[in-house]
């Protein structure tokens, strides 16, 4: 084939094209983490919109501004948007954004199917945002869709809902594939695995659990499809099926996806407090470890999400046990982050307070989520305002306070510019404020035993239900400072330099800011961030 | 590891045409759906199908064309071969999954919650659903038979499916034999063993036609058969679907071999293409054994 070769051709030289056609076509990894983060960002206005709803509805008992069916739809469309257009597409932007960045790589490892991972998902949320205008309403049986609800009794428009998650699955799985193919082929030569920053460790774990529960979903909705049109019966007992079948293939990827939002949450964290306590990260090992062990466990643990829907006690017994057993892992994350701090030369900018947040308050959620774990106590908290404080406890201040700490960390490396710091503070304390006040008192609506779903309540949740509608308003509202200060970051701001904090470490800050269009053109040389510098500088 | 640069392709307008036409195929299948169970003829839904079906055919064409075209031109390293075999690799562990949730579905049922309908084990009581209902397995009688009229009888393993266990099995055998030929750039043997693969699977994709049909016309073992006609299918159906597809992929490898593609030392295409084959394989066996056999 001699005639046929020619030289390797230099990927540097190309830069951007000019245009639509540089978003529609493009092959990059920071165009396409872009496009990933600003989707996303679209998507959290559209889901918060939809929350900022069911707040104002829940302000006062009675049913005041839309009807129950309405209602319905909002609770239902508010998760999934969240969930799959919001979280995960944010964490897939930082993953192309930091991934080759970090391994000094010049790009992801596929790129022409990176950006078809990117560009599905506006198809498919178009689709999924049509259903609401669809004769019979849109998907109004919650996010987790339980069948018969989501068979039987769905509106028609839960056809267009499963194709919907159909496309997003794909969308996942072949991002994740790419995730994967990039950490394990493309690092600089000399980096080991155990030599890799704790967020891309995290996002390798994630994408692993991305392939193996994405197609669990596609399997279940299939199996969804194939009741709700061509007679089958798997979740009617009629047939000798079992709703709670659903419930079953369901959690089987519920869980694991819990994980998959908070992962990468957690090596976000991992990057940004060595950073500003001006210390190696504290037991870089069983970090590593430990998010494995939570990724291995989140396959044995599905059914605590059930305890209420009738399982033999052996399995209500094994499902606890193995639940309660993630808090190991987890609390050695926590120990670590706090062990990073201790003695560290602390300084607090947002990204540290973010992250500094992120610690406290999902550790909160994750100890209401320990309560939920026990199943007698469960039998009381299960479809309360408890399990809704506990979820959003680990979302909001969790996932979305990571996400916007690593936006925050990386936006002068990614734009060149620094940001407003006295806005940034300004909106790190408004949202603290307003998620705290928000989700706080739904810890004791749901102990009291208000049901979650209901657009109406009994006269004694009154007080907690306005003050928590309050605090969204103040939590929705007080994101446009975020939008204001990303958008004039992105336009001008005093040059950031490479470096940016003092204690950064890592290969992304040795390129300049902002970076060239294609990373690394040549392998960079590379030093062990974690291990030799003891203090990162 | 390499150091030769990583070959990073230009912009490309595949992708964002494969997103649109994936729409168009969920829209259209959508439409069609809906207006097939709600008695409203599909015309324009089957449009939109069919339209997307054949944008995403023309596309997926021409894209691999593309890549073809880039790897005979040697654009490709040691480097990006490896990150082809890894995300075939991951590819093929997403289908394992994808099966796994229905073969899930099928043990759930089989070992618990027909049981219980039946009234044997810890969650017996559901029997007061249906009292009287008998569970057994295969499930002819169902809980509520006029809602869900059981199968009148069963595929006989012994007779088609063993067949088709065999020749799937020699067909993994026979696409083996032609890598080796590859290997020892022997092609007219290539050739020889990838037509025998591909006729062998085509031979199993009549037969499981033949199956459906007589599982249809004489049987009664339907999709509306109740649980065990709906995990049969499900689980036959997407296999045959995959088999489908490795045939196709099969053929492109055959005329990509006739047409002088692949090297003894480096053919990616035609592994990843045999990989996919074995794991149609191993599922089959699976089925054989659990929806079959046991």
């Amino acid at each position: 084939m001699g005639s046929l070769e020619k030289s390797v051709h230099s990927t540097g030289h190309h830069g951007p094209a000019t245009g639509i056609t540089r978003w529609l076509y493009t092959t990059n990894h920071k165009d396409i983490g872009t496009l990933y983060l600003f989707f996303s960002l679209t998507m959290f206005f559209i889901g918060g919109c939809m929350a900022l709803t069911i707040r104002a509805e829940l302000f006062q008992p009675g049913l005041q501004l839309v009807r129950p069916e309405f209602f319905n739809q909002m609770t239902t469309s508010h998760g999934l948007i969240m969930v799959f257009g919001a979280v995960m597409p944010a964490f897939v932007g930082l993953a192309n954004w930091l991934i080759p960045m970090m391994i000094g790589a010049p790009d992801m490892a596929l790129p022409r199917m990176n950006n078809w991972s990117f560009w599905i998902l506006p198809f498919a949320f178009t689709m999924m945002l049509s259903t609401l205008l669809m004769e019979g309403g849109g998907p109004n049986f919650g996010w987790t869709f339980y069948a018969p609800l989501s068979t039987t009794y769905a509106p028609p428009s839960v056809t267009f809902f499963i194709f919907a998650v159909h496309m997003m699955g794909i969308s996942s799985i072949m991002g994740a594939i790419n995730v994967i193919a990039t950490i394990l082929n493309m690092r600089t030569p000399g980096m080991k695995l155990m030599d890799m920053p704790l967020f891309v460790w995290t996002w390798l774990i994630t994408a692993f659990l991305l392939i193996a529960v994405m197609p669990v979903l596609a399997g279940v909705v299939t199996m969804m499809l194939m009741d709700i049109h061509f007679g089958t019966s798997f979740f009617d007992a009629a047939g000798g099926g079992d709703p709670v079948l659903f419930q079953h293939v369901f959690w089987f990827f519920g869980h694991p996806e819990v994980y998959i939002m908070i992962l990468p949450a957690f090596g976000v964290v991992s990057e940004i407090i060595p950073t500003f306590a001006r210390k190696r990260l504290f037991g870089y090992t069983s970090m590593v470890y430990a998010t494995a062990s939570i990724a291995i466990l989140s396959f044995i643990v599905w059914a605590h999400h059930m305890f209420a829907v009738g399982m033999p006690l052996a399995g209500e017994l094994f499902f606890m046990f193995t639940t309660m057993l993630i808090a190991v892992p987890t609390g050695v994350k926590v120990f670590n982050w706090v062990a990073t701090m201790y003695r560290g030369s602390m300084t607090f900018e947002t990204p540290m307070l973010f992250a500094l947040a992120f610690v406290v308050l999902f550790t909160i959620g994750g100890f209401s989520g320990l309560m939920l774990a026990i199943a007698p106590a469960d039998f009381q908290y299960h479809d309360t305002y408890f399990v809704v404080a506990h979820f959003h406890y680990v979302l909001v201040p969790g996932s979305i306070f990571a996400l916007m700490a690593a936006t925050y960390f990386w936006l002068p490396k990614w734009t060149g510019h620094m940001y407003n710091e006295s806005m940034a503070k300004l909106h790190f304390w408004l949202s603290f404020i307003g998620v705290n006040i928000t989700f706080f008192p739904m810890h004791f609506l749901g102990l009291a035993g208000m049901p979650r779903r209901i657009p109406d309540y009994a006269l004694q949740f009154a007080d907690f239900n306005m003050v928590a509608t309050f605090g969204a308003f103040l939590f929705g509202f007080s994101q446009l400072v975020f939008v204001y200060n990303i958008i004039s970051c992105i336009r001008s701001g005093k040059q950031a330099t490479d470096r940016v904090w003092e204690g950064s470490h890592g290969l992304e800050w040795t390129l300049p800011s902002p970076p060239p269009y294609h990373s690394f053109t040549e392998p960079p040389v590379f030093t062990h961030p974690y291990k030799e510098n003891d203090r990162g500088v | 590891m390499s150091t030769q640069a990583y070959y990073v392709p230009a912009q490309s307008r595949w992708p964002i045409m494969a997103s649109a036409s994936l729409f168009l195929i969920a829209f259209g299948a959508g439409t069609l759906i809906n207006a097939l169970s709600a008695d409203t003829g599909g015309g324009l839904g089957l449009t939109l199908l069919l339209a997307g079906a054949l944008c995403m055919g023309l596309i997926l064409t021409g894209w691999f064309g593309h890549v073809i075209d880039e790897s005979r031109q040697g654009l490709y390293s040691d480097q990006m071969d490896r990150s082809f075999r890894w995300g075939m690799s991951w590819f093929i562990f997403s289908e394992v999954m994808f099966f796994s949730a229905f073969f899930g579905a099928l043990f759930y049922v089989r070992n618990l919650s027909v049981p219980w309908l039946g009234g044997e084990g810890e969650k017996g009581v559901a029997n007061m659903l249906w009292q009287g209902f008998e569970a057994t397995w295969p499930l002819m009688k169902t809980p509520d038979m006029t809602a869900y009229p059981g199968p009148g009888g069963l595929i006989d393993p012994l007779h088609l499916p063993l067949v088709n266990t065999l020749l799937l099995l020699s067909s993994s055998v026979t696409v083996t034999f032609a890598h080796y030929r590859l290997k020892q750039d022997r092609r007219p043997q290539v050739i020889l063993w990838l037509i025998l693969t591909i006729a062998l699977g085509s031979a199993f994709l009549v037969f499981q036609a033949v199956e459906y049909v007589e599982a249809y016309h004489e049987l009664g073992l339907t999709l509306h058969a109740g649980i065990y006609g709906a995990t049969f299918f499900i689980l036959t159906g997407f296999h045959g679907m995959h088999v489908t597809l490795g045939t196709l992929m099969l053929v492109i490898i055959l005329l990509r071999v006739i047409r002088g593609h692949f090297e003894p030392d480096h053919h990616f295409g035609f592994e990843a293409v045999s990989w996919y084959w074995h794991f149609v394989d191993v599922v089959w066996v699976g089925l054989f054994l659990f929806v079959y056999l046991l």
